[in-house]
This record gives structure tokens, sequence and C-alpha cells, in this order.
């Protein structure tokens, strides 16, 4: 390959790592929530908290790090209370969660009012040193913000803590059926009040990566439907970590190469491209309930059902 | 607490207007002026919906105790509209600003039954003896500050992020390449269409897309300072869009394009209380203030500035029109013969891209 093209191709993979990154998160957090038998639609909410407490305590505070730590316990302040209504008092997981995005959008928008017009310099760029140096794949791999080499490290430890782990095991038996694990032993509440906790956690993070590295402001619902589209991104991943991770870059990527066609003057109705992630989801939904033994497997059996131990 | 402190007083505003909208009446005061907004985005939108609040603030500042100030923002196009301006015309407001294209016909439908309440829409086309349309000639700004690209860009290829193939927004990205290129023959503009007014992630991708293909000049239709963000850590220009974004890229911004209603809310709302309000349409620009701009930013040459300045002059004196002939078509074939320019009717009907213009317009 020529340098020429190097050159062009080397920032095109760093934007679409940027776009992928806020997907990862938000889809691997639900992911493990839903292997647990837990449906939570408030993931845009809880992005939405993240980004705005992440972006105003790193502004006030001037720590990134702190900022990032403040959106990750938003993000886990909304899903406490999305678990206190669905596993205590078993409200509908549907609709509560709906409700904590609805909600989430009206509260981040008040906190947020004195943030607005406010500019921040964005996380910074950790270079690792010596590899770094590398020429393109230094540029490429090694000189990012903590938060994408984090989303890296996260989705193995999930994958790893999923299929390696006993507590992983008791996770899946808690999210398939919840009645056996509970005959078993098995505190099925507490799993799930922890899965979606961490759940609320993650989102939160996608938040902060919105508001501190992703366009470094704060302004109302900046988040614009990426939630959903972690949504369908577990789907679409079948409840598989390493497919998330592809679909988070696929989705992300479909989002950039569709900008670059248009600045080349490639005639691609960008309604259509901005349809793709959804269209796709629905495919493989499609896929699932045709081939109820492969990709079935992996799909939570209990989802979306409340559990009481004297059901 | 610094999130909450200041916006105590807006909240009470915010729930006024919520408790509105669900249809219970709050008691008036009889000799005030009541003067109510229907906003289409959040206030904080820093960009459509900011502007027409700070109008409406200008308002309250203007006139005090004598006025009354009501929004119900974040307000859905179609039946939720007419919902809200019914229960604002029936709340005892006198003059109602509907501050979007969508509200047109719940605006003239509600104005006929309430034949006392002053309306006003923006950038509709629909008026009656109580509805008065207004809007501005914001590819007015666009020449000027195509013109500042057409100076700037040393790569000749300028990036423009664009929300929806809109006569507006069209419009817009003509006005921009015909200044462009009357300073600059060489240099093109590449569009980006992101879908949205409003979606600062995307609207930092395009910009960086655009960048990336070698745009060195970026301008956006699009409502958030993202891009302009995306091309100060790129190290490039561009301009604010709706406001003056100059706190999120310092060195990036030259100028802005910024809606300016202040002076139009103020004089409507006067013309209200001293009941000598009819129904108007106006288009106003650069020459009222309606399209205004920020200083220049510091990175600047003077060159730019005076040739920048000639055009607004030119505007106000109307010594120039952003699309005078000649003008030529994508295929180079002349659309508009020296000495004549394209009629109000005609621009707001635009559907075509000009010469000069990359690629081709989505359907």
């Amino acid at each position: 390959m020529n340098s020429e093209a190097l050159t062009f191709i080397v920032p095109v993979l760093l934007t679409i790592i940027a776009a992928a990154t806020p997907l990862v998160y938000a889809a691997i957090g639900e992911l493990l929530v839903e292997k647990s038998g837990v449906l939570n639609l408030g993931v845009e909410g809880m992005m939405l908290l993240g980004a705005v407490s992440s972006f105003a305590v790193a502004h006030v505070s001037g720590s990134a790090l702190l900022g990032v730590f403040t959106g990750m316990f938003a993000g886990m302040a909304m899903a406490l209370i999305f678990a206190f209504l669905t596993l205590h008092l078993r409200s509908s997981q549907v609709a509560t969660g709906l409700a904590l995005t609805i909600f989430g959008i009206g509260v981040s928008a008040l906190m947020g009012q004195s943030l607005i017009g406010i500019a921040y310099a964005g996380l910074p760029d950790i270079m690792i040193p010596v590899l770094s140096n590398i020429p393109v794949l230094g540029k490429l791999l090694f000189q990012h913000n903590v938060l994408v080499y984090g989303s890296f490290v996260l989705v193995f430890a999930v994958w790893w803590f999923l299929q390696h782990t006993r507590a992983g095991l008791v996770l899946r038996a808690v999210g398939d059926s919840p009645e056996a694990a509970h005959a078993l032993g098995y505190p099925v509440i507490r799993v799930r009040y922890l899965a979606t906790l961490f759940g609320g956690a993650c989102a939160g993070v996608s938040g902060a990566y919105l508001s501190m590295a992703y366009a470094p402001m704060w302004v109302e619902n900046m988040t614009a439907g990426r939630g959903w589209i972690a949504l369908a991104l577990v789907v679409f991943a079948t409840w598989q970590p390493g497919r998330l991770l592809f679909g988070a870059y696929l989705f992300g990527g479909i989002t950039i190469l569709q900008l670059h066609a248009q600045a080349f003057g490639i005639n691609v109705p960008s309604q259509l491209m901005s349809m793709l992630p959804y269209v796709a989801t629905i495919v493989v939904l499609v896929l699932i309930s045709r081939d109820r033994g492969r990709i079935r497997r992996n799909a939570p059996a209990s989802i979306g059902q409340a559990f009481h131990p004297t059901k | 607490m610094f999130v909450f402190g200041s916006t105590i007083k807006k909240t009470a505003i915010a729930i006024a207007a919520g408790v509105l909208s669900l249809g219970a009446m709050s008691v008036a005061a009889a000799d005030k002026t009541k003067v109510g907004f229907v906003y289409v985005g959040p206030v904080g939108d820093h960009g459509w919906t900011y502007r027409h609040d700070i109008g409406r603030q200008a308002i309250e500042a203007e006139f005090g105790d004598d006025v009354e100030t009501t929004f119900v923002e974040s307000v859905a196009e179609g039946a939720d509209a007419e919902r809200v301006i019914r229960n604002l015309a029936s709340s005892g407001h006198d003059l109602i600003f509907t501050t979007s294209f969508g509200y047109m016909n719940p605006t003239v439908k509600v104005a006929k039954d309430f034949p006392k309440v002053k309306f006003e829409h923006a950038t509709g086309y629909k008026r009656a003896d109580n509805v008065a349309t207004y809007s501005g000639r914001f590819y007015e700004g666009r020449s000027v500050i195509g013109t500042m690209a057409g100076m700037m860009t040393k790569s000749n290829i300028v990036g423009y992020i664009a929300s929806f193939p809109i006569p507006e927004v069209v419009r817009g990205i003509n006005a921009f390449t015909i200044a462009m290129r009357r300073v600059n023959p060489e240099a093109e503009v590449k569009v980006v269409w992101v879908n949205s007014w409003y979606d600062p992630g995307k609207e930092s991708d395009a910009a960086k897309t655009l960048i990336d293909q070698g745009a060195d000049v970026i301008t956006q239709h699009t409502d958030s300072p993202a891009p302009l963000q995306a091309a100060q850590e790129r190290g490039v220009v561009g301009f604010g869009q709706a406001s003056d974004m100059s706190a999120f890229a310092p060195d990036a911004q030259l100028t802005a394009i910024v809606d300016n209603w202040d002076q139009y809310y103020v004089d409507r709302t006067r013309a209200v209380i001293d009941g000598t309000w009819s129904s108007q349409d106006v288009w106003d620009g650069i020459a009222t203030g309606m399209v205004d701009f920020p200083e220049y930013g510091a990175g600047v040459p003077d060159d730019v500035k005076a040739a920048a300045d000639v055009i607004k002059n030119g505007i106000i004196d109307g010594s120039f029109h952003s699309f005078q002939g000649p003008i030529k078509n994508q295929a180079g074939e002349i659309i508009v013969d020296e000495g004549e320019s394209i009629s109000d009717e005609e621009l707001l009907g635009m559907s075509y891209y000009v010469e000069g213009v990359q690629g081709s317009l989505p359907k």
C-alpha cells in the first residue's frame, strides 16, 4: 500500500474507533444485564445522565478522571432506580425502562442548563511509550484516550466472566431459569441487582465518552439515539461479546463510511445508511426465531420476566 | 449547587409552561400584555431555539413588569402543537410566536378561533388578519462567509455539513458557493448531509470526514458547535451557526451567522401594546440586523475582513444581491444572466445546486 492511501485510511479508521467506542460501552453493559434476564430499555436515559454529570464534574474540578467516575456513578444511580422498581416492586421491565429513558432526557436537560455553551478540552490521549512511535500502527492503535483502551479490556473481561468464571455461570443460570437458580440456592434478585448496576455503570461511561471525548460539550439529548442502537446491537450480537465488538465497529464504520461516500460525491441515500443498524437487527431477530437451535442458545430464556421466589 | 442554583427560576417557568400545556389555566393579571412562545427544540440547543429564547428575554428586558412572557419548549410539530397553541391563546396571551415551520397549519387553525389574539409564525407562508409571518434571509450571511472561505482556503476544498435537503438549506449552500467562487473560481464545496438538525456526534464525524478529504475550511447548516470544535482540534477554520460559538473554537471560528430576533420581537410586542399591530410578511436580513455577526476571529487577515465588510455593506445599501447573475448550474450552463437576479419566489423553492458544488442533491 502506498503512503498516500495510508495517510487517508488511518484518519478514517481513527474516526471509526471514535464512533464505535460509545456503542461498545453501552452495549456490553446491556449484554450482561440481559444475560441475567433483565431487559433495561433505559440505556439512552442512563447515558444522558452519565454525559451531563461527568461533563459537569470534569468542568468544575478540572479532573477528567473524576468526571468519568461521576458519569459511571450517575449511570449506576439511574440503574438503581430501575432495579428497585422492577426487581423489588416487580413493575414491568419494558415500561420502566422506557420511563427511565424519558426521565433521563428530562433530568439531564434540567441539570445541564448552566453547562450549555461551555467548552471543554476533552480527554487527553495516552501515548503508549515506544509502541506509539511505530509508523502507522502506532497512531492507529497506541494513541487513544483511556476510554478507548478500556472498551477492549471491558469486552474481554465480560467474555471471560461469562464463559470462564463460576459467577458468570450463576448469572447465566439466573437469566435462563431463575426458578432453577433459586431452587439451587442462588440469590436471583441480588445477581440481577448487580448486573443491572453494572449495565448502568457502562451506560454512564458511554455517556461520559460522548460529552468528554467524542464531542466535548454538553447539549441536551446529545446521545441522539445511540442508546437504542446499543440495545439493537446486543440482539445483533446474539448476546456474544466478541460479536458485539464486531457489530459496534460495523455500525460505527457504516456511519463514517457513508459520510465519506457523500464527500466523495458517491450518491448513497444517507437515510438508507442511518437505517442499516436497525435493518441488520431485524434480520438477526428473524434468524433467531428461524434457527432455534444455534442462535437461540445464547438468548437468555427468562429475559424481561419478573421473578418472585413464591411464584 | 452549581447545577441547580441558577435554574430555579427557569424551572419555575418551565413548570408553569408545562402546567399550561396540560390544560390547567393560570391566572393572568389583566393589565399585563402576555406574550407566548412555542419552541420546537429545547432552549438549551445553543442554536435555533436558543436564539428565539434570547429574543424572548429581550422582550422581558425591554418592558419589564408590563409584559409577561411564557414559553413551551420541545413541542412536536403536529397535533401536539395545536393543543399547546390553543392553550396559550385561551389563557389570555395577546401575542403568540410559533417558531417553527411545522407549526404553520395549527397556528392558522387556532388563529381562526381567536380573532383577538395576534399570532406570529416563523418561516411560514400562510397569513391571516391576525397571523403575520417572519423569517431571516440567512443566505445573505452565507454570502459573507462564502467570500471569507474562498479567500482563506488553500486546498480549494471547503466542507459543508448540511441537515436536510430543503430549499432553506440548498439556498444557503448556493449563496455560499456563488460568493466563494467570485473570489476564488478554483474552490469547490463538498457537501455532507447528516439528516439531523442536531446530533453533535454525527456532525463532528462529518466535519472530520471532510477534513480528511482535504477541506481546510468547514461550514455548517446544523445547530451544534461540534463541527467547529472538530475544526479547532484539527487546526482548520470554520464558521459558527445561529449563535456565536467562539467559546468552543477560539482559534477556528472566523465569524458566525447569528440569528437575531431581539429587535423584531420587541417591535412586535410594542405594536401590540400600542394597538398598531397588523398582519405582515417580513423577510429581513443583514440590513435590519436580523442576520448578525460577532467580531471577526483573531486569525482573520485584514484583506479578508475588508472583503467581507464590502459584501455586508453592499447587502445593506442594496448594491449587492446574493443571487446576482451570471449564475451557472452544475452542468456549466448559465441559468441567470448577468444583470439579473433570482426572485424571492424562486429562492423559496430552490432545489438545485449551482456550479462549484460537488455531488448531486439528494431527492
